[in-house]
Parts: C-alpha cells; sequence; structure tokens
C-alpha cells in the first residue's frame, strides 16, 4: 500500500524525523487560509502516487495569497500522469543548503533490511546509482539488532556529509529505520532529506510502502489507502474480497490462484490478444463469489470477451460451474465467455453447463484451446459450436 | 526415495482444530501420511479422530516425536509458531498459512538461520510438498500426480496442480512436488530445492515454475549452471503484468527494472535452461528429455 508524501511525512513526524509542518487541503480556499496560517513563502505541492510531479507542474512555490489561489486552482484537478490532483500539501518553503538521499527497504535475495543513502540526493535515485555507483552507500541491517546509531553515523560517513550534519544524518537514518520496522513498511524513501543553512536535518518528501498484511497490527494505518485515485473497480473488488487489476486490453480474465492467473493472461496474450484484468477468484468459489467476479469484470465497458480458466484443486469445478450459472440467471452478460474446467469434479462441472445450456458460452478443454478461441471471439471471429 | 516427505515423516499440525486445519490434516492421513499429533494452545488433551493434540510444540516432541510440523493457524501468530516448532527440534516446518507480514518473514528466517539451524522452512504462503506414494504434507490434491522421476519445484499452487496433471497425461509421474509459497521471503528457495532434488536418486529431471518479482529465478540460473548435471525445465508466470501491480502473490511484483518475467527467462536460458511459454510447453518438453534419455540409454 502506498502512501501520499504527506501521509508518509506524518508517519515520519510519529517517530522523531524532522519535516515542515504544513497542511492538507482540497479546494483553493482552504489552500490559501492554510497559507496564511503557515506564512509565505509557501511551497503547494500535488499529492499523488506517481513521480514526475514537478515537470508535470504539480509543485510550485507562492510568496502571496494571489499565487496561492493560481496555482492551487492550476494544480486541484489536474491530471498528472493518470492520476487526478484530490489534495494538496502545503508547507513552509525551506532553504536549502544540502539534499541527500536515503531509503529502507527490504533486500529480497540477502533476506536483510538494506539502507541506502548518497550525497547526491533530489535526483532520480536509479540516476545517482548510474552516473555515480560509488556515491550510493548499501549497508544491510541485522534485522535482529536493528539499526544502531553507530552504523548510522558510518554509513553518514561513507556517503560523504559535510562532518557538522553526520549526527543529524545518523538520527534521521535510525528514525527512517524505526518508520520502517514499527510502521511495517516495505519502502521507507526521503528524497531529497537536506541540510538547511541553519545545519538542520529534514525530509523534505517522503515515499512509504507499507504492507497490506501488516495492517491488523496498525488499525490506524488502514484509513491511508488512497482510495481518491484507486480504480473504481479495483476498489469494489478489494471491498469484495477478491484481487483484481485493472489492464488495458479487452478480454477479461478470471482464474483460481495467483499464478494460473497470471500464466493465462500470458497465454491469451501469446494468442494474440490482450487481457483487460487480472482477477483471482481464489479456492472455494461458491456462487455468490463468481457471480460478484463475473459482475467486476463486465463493469469494465472495454470487455469484448471473457475467458474462465479454472483448475480445481481444493476449488471443486462443479461448484464453479454452479456459480458461473447462477451468475448468468442474475447478470444475463451480452457478451461472449469461453470456460475451460478442469481438475477436482471437472466431469461434473463440464456436464453442469452443457445441460445449463447458456447462450454465448463456449467450453474448451486446454488453456491454449481456450485462450485462441477467447481472442478470435473478441474480434468477432465465429469458433466452434457453443456449449 | 524422494525429498522432503516419505514415509518416515512424522507429522504433527499447529492449527489442526481449526476449520481447514482438521479437513486438510485429515485428507493428508487418509494419503497414508503418519500424523502422529496436533499443536493448539488451550487444547491440549483433546484430540482429531483419535489425533492427540498438545498446548505446546514442546509437549507435542516430548510425547509422539514429530519430524515435521505444518503450520496451519493465523497470520499473526504463525511466526511465532514455526519459531517454537524449531525449538523443540522439528527438523522441517511446513507453513501453509497465507499473509504473514513480511518483517516477520524476515525475522523467522533470520532467527532459523542463527539459532536452528537444523530445522528447514518450506513457505509459508505455500500449498506444502506431495511425494506421490509416500506422503502429503500439505493441500495438493494428490489424484492429479502420479509417481515417477520428476522433480517440481513452485511458487504458486494452482500452476503446479496445472503443468503436474499435463506431466501426468504425458504418461509421466514425480518424484516429490515442492511448492515454495509466493511471499517476499521465503523459508526455502529455489536454489535450496534443486539441491535436493540434484541429490535425490528418484528424480531425473526437474521441473522450475518461477513468476515476476525478485531475483530467486536468477540465482537458481546461475546454480542450476554451476552445481547441477541433471537437465531442469523452467516456466515463468507474468509476462503481461505491468510494473507496480502486485498480482496476487505479495511476492509478484516488478519494481523498477528487475524482476521481469522477460529477464528471468532470458537469465535461465542464458545458461542453458531450457524455459516453456505456456505450462503446455513446459510439459512437453520435460517428456521430450525425459523421452530422448530413456531411448539413448541401453
Amino acid at each position: 500500500m502506498d502512501l501520499l508524501e504527506y501521509q508518509g511525512k506524518q508517519l515520519f513526524a510519529r517517530h522523531g524525523l524532522k519535516v515542515s509542518s504544513g497542511e492538507a487541503v482540497t479546494t483553493v480556499e482552504q489552500a490559501v487560509r492554510a497559507a496564511q496560517r503557515i506564512g509565505y513563502p509557501v511551497v503547494l505541492k500535488a499529492q499523488v502516487l506517481v513521480g514526475g510531479r514537478g515537470k508535470a507542474g504539480g509543485v510550485k512555490l507562492a510568496g502571496g495569497e494571489a499565487q496561492v489561489r493560481e496555482h492551487a486552482g492550476n494544480i486541484l484537478g489536474m491530471d498528472i500522469r493518470g492520476h487526478v490532483v484530490h489534495t494538496l500539501w502545503i508547507e513552509r518553503a525551506s532553504d536549502i543548503a544540502s539534499e541527500y538521499y536515503a531509503a529502507v527497504l527490504l533486500d529480497r535475495s540477502a533476506k536483510q533490511p538494506l539502507v541506502m543513502f548518497s550525497s547526491e540526493g533530489g535526483v532520480d535515485i536509479e540516476q545517482i546509482a548510474q552516473s555515480h555507483p560509488e556515491k550510493l552507500v548499501r549497508e544491510h541491517v541485522d534485522p535482529l539488532a536493528g539499526l544502531s546509531r553507530e552504523q548510522a553515523a558510518r554509513i553518514a560517513v561513507a556517503g560523504g556529509v559535510d562532518s557538522d550534519v553526520v549526527d543529524g544524518v545518523a538520527d534521521a537514518l535510525v528514525s527512517l529505520y524505526e518508520v520502517w520496522t514499527a510502521e511495517d513498511a516495505t519502502l521507507a524513501e526521503i528524497n531529497p532529506l537536506i541540510v538547511t543553512p541553519e545545519r538542520e536535518v529534514r525530509a523534505l518528501d517522503a515515499k512509504v510502502s507499507l504492507d497490506g498484511n501488516a495492517l491488523f497490527r496498525h488499525p490506524e494505518n488502514r484509513a491511508l489507502a488512497d482510495r481518491e485515485n484507486e480504480d473504481k473497480i479495483e476498489r469494489r473488488a478489494a471491498e469484495e474480497g477478491l484481487q483484481y487489476v485493472k489492464l488495458d486490453g479487452d478480454i477479461g480474465i478470471l482464474g483460481n490462484g495467483a499464478g494460473l492467473v497470471m500464466s493465462t493472461l500470458d497465454v491469451v496474450a501469446q494468442a494474440g490478444g490482450s487481457p483487460a484484468n487480472f482477477l483471482d477468484a481464489g479456492g472455494g468459489s461458491d456462487a455468490k463469489k463468481v457471480a460478484q467476479a463475473v459482475e467486476l469484470i463486465l463493469a469494465n465497458d472495454a470487455v469484448k470477451a471473457v475467458l474462465f480458466n479454472i483448475f480445481g484443486g481444493i476449488t471443486r469445478v462443479d461448484e464453479v460451474a454452479r456459480g458461473l450459472i447462477a451468475a448468468f440467471g442474475q447478470i444475463k452478460p451480452s457478451v461472449p465467455f469461453v470456460v475451460r474446467l478442469d481438475g477436482t469434479n471437472d466431469v461434473e462441472g463440464r456436464k453442469l453447463l452443457a445441460e445449463a445450456d447458456l447462450p454465448n458460452v463456449y467450453t474448451a478443454r486446454t488453456m491454449d484451446e481456450a485462450a485462441k478461441m477467447v481472442v478470435a471471439l473478441a474480434s468477432g471471429r465465429p469458433v466452434g459450436a457453443a456449449a | 526415495m524422494a525429498v522432503l516427505v516419505d514415509e518416515h515423516t512424522r507429522l504433527a499440525v499447529a492449527g489442526m482444530t481449526g476449520r481447514e486445519g482438521s479437513f486438510h490434516t485429515l485428507n493428508n492421513r487418509r494419503y497414508g501420511t503418519n500424523v502422529v499429533g496436533g499443536v493448539t494452545p488451550g487444547k491440549g488433551g483433546q484430540d482429531l479422530e483419535g489425533i492427540p493434540v498438545f498446548d505446546t510444540w514442546a509437549q507435542a516432541a516430548q510425547q509422539v516425536q514429530p519430524n515435521t510440523a505444518m503450520i496451519f493457524v493465523p497470520p499473526a501468530f504463525a511466526a511465532d509458531s514455526i519459531l517454537e516448532a524449531a525449538a523443540a527440534g522439528v527438523a522441517l516446518v511446513v507453513a501453509i498459512t497465507e499473509g504473514i507480514p513480511a518483517q516477520d518473514e524476515l525475522r523467522v528466517y533470520n532467527v532459523l538461520r542463527r539459532r536452528y539451524p537444523g530445522t528447514r522452512l518450506i513457505g509459508p504462503n505455500c500449498p506444502g510438498v506431495l511425494s506421490p506414494g509416500k506422503a502429503n504434507v500439505g493441500i495438493i490434491p494428490a489424484a492429479f500426480f502420479k509417481q515417477g522421476n520428476v522433480g517440481v519445484v513452485s511458487r504458486s499452487g494452482t500452476l503446479t496442480y496445472q503443468i503436474g496433471n499435463e506431466i501426468a497425461q504425458a504418461g509421466f509421474g514425480c518424484s516429490s512436488i515442492v511448492g515454495i509459497g509466493g511471499d517476499p521471503v521465503p523459508g526455502s528457495s529455489f536454489v535450496d530445492v534443486l539441491e535436493l532434488f540434484q541429490a535425490d536418486g528418484q528424480t531425473e529431471l526437474m521441473v522450475m515454475a518461477g513468476e515476476i518479482g525478485g531475483s530467486a529465478e536468477e540465482e537458481a540460473a546461475e546454480h542450476i549452471a554451476a552445481h547441477m548435471s541433471k537437465p531442469v525445465v523452467a516456466y515463468i508466470a507474468g509476462f503481461t503484468a505491468p510494473p507496480g501491480k502486485q498480482m496476487g502473490h505479495a511476492g509478484a511484483i516488478i519494481s523498477g527494472t528487475s524482476g521481469t518475467a522477460a529477464a528471468k527467462a532470458q537469465a535461465l536460458e542464458e545458461k542453458g535452461v531450457r524455459v516453456g511459454r505456456t505450462p503446455t510447453e513446459v510439459a512437453h518438453i520435460a517428456v521430450e528429455v525425459l523421452g530422448g534419455s530413456a531411448i539413448a540409454a541401453p
């Protein structure tokens, strides 16, 4: 779960990391009042979960009320690479003497947390890693011991920070590591971590991703999900406990098990089609769940044909067939369906489906055959007889 | 022979008294697995159709000497249950539980390595281990697999069943099927399990089913080239997955440029590992390799 900048900064502040005080607003009038309370000059920052805000015109400096009105009016509602700006973060503009980069993340290969630090902050970190790999310090942390102040100071020194801010940077790193562990983050990144002319070390930006599996330990963080910018169908799926990811194509996909669904997307693409979604119905697909899944898939207007790919392990194929028949009783879809049922109770499942004689439903025996059929149907070509 | 579980397995199950836990425990016993006990705090002294329940792993270890633990408890309690089983001296822990926080997995992995190096963890968020004809520990539907000489290791459950079924339909069987799970910090990697298959007398070929995210497949490619003499056929799911989107499995997310299906397939092919583009093709290649060697042998 990715957090907006201002939400990340709230978590930073909770763990002693210094951030500029500011306010999150959603209207121009709120922006004007917030700026008055904060004191000019202020910075207005678009709150979206996508990089390149500055280049898109989503970050502006304002010296007075007229400028706040102008910029807030422009930025609110702006579309930044598909993300609409609903919220602005306004904070006191900072004077900057130096810009650093700091991050804590999980190194899956080493199975340890990794601290990354560079004195070349303010630019894209991939860029630093390519152009100045020697200026990007990477140090693993013993997850059972945590990040000590000594190790943090060593990282700051290795990163080449000015000697008078080694302590300040070390404190910031220790706090950032605490954010990562205490909040169950998968990523906690500051770019830039700035030094002010008064030699204060402060986080000017925040990029935090939280582990969705750990939210039971952090009920207060549940509210941080960016519902405004979530795809509407994805949001509905999440509420119904289904794993749905919207894609750009026109073939709706439903399967059971994440790996098999990913594989189904690939097989459809290889057959020349373009999947409209990822949807994992999970184990034990009862009729209600299948009906919900069908509704979700068809809520996307781009869908021209649908592929059901079920390999029953724990999931019983006859149950999926019953679910599909029940769903068709409620929904009456206008696009063709290709159904491939295999695995536990597959003979029964296929028999049920044949007996139901659903209009516009085709059956296939194998994944490859099903993919070819659905691609043909989506492009309006006829295939063999319906089930 | 086979790997990890067989006729010598003595299984105890944490969470055996729950709905899922009891269903699959009895399923495993019906298959022939020797289930010696269960662990549910507060329910010690009860039994599940004759299988005794203990309050702690220490008591279970003392009373019924399990060498294998299966974890079915909810995510909030799973990490402690795994470590408790390890502390009681259980050599193999198979964690089925889905949804364990990544930092709990990180702690478990590092504690096991340091304090309990004699315990091997498979999973979490995995379907378990099946050695056809010998033992089933987990939720793999055994009906789709026959006994044979193909070792299967996979990050995904249903995809494993799909591939196993194709292999069986082609007339071949499996030595063991090992699900290592789709989470960011699995207890055992592809490399760990491939090493076991390499040393196993029954296994002649391995099928490895990977997916997007992480670098476990790339590490396996290096290991295969450097250390393995038996053939490996690979499959990677997720060629059409967009970057930054999580595809169901917590580990299946592409960040930046690494971890893509194309990069993984390339890494494997560069090391001479054949990669099937569909599950069906994987089974065909496996059969071709096995059939070829059978014909070549006098």
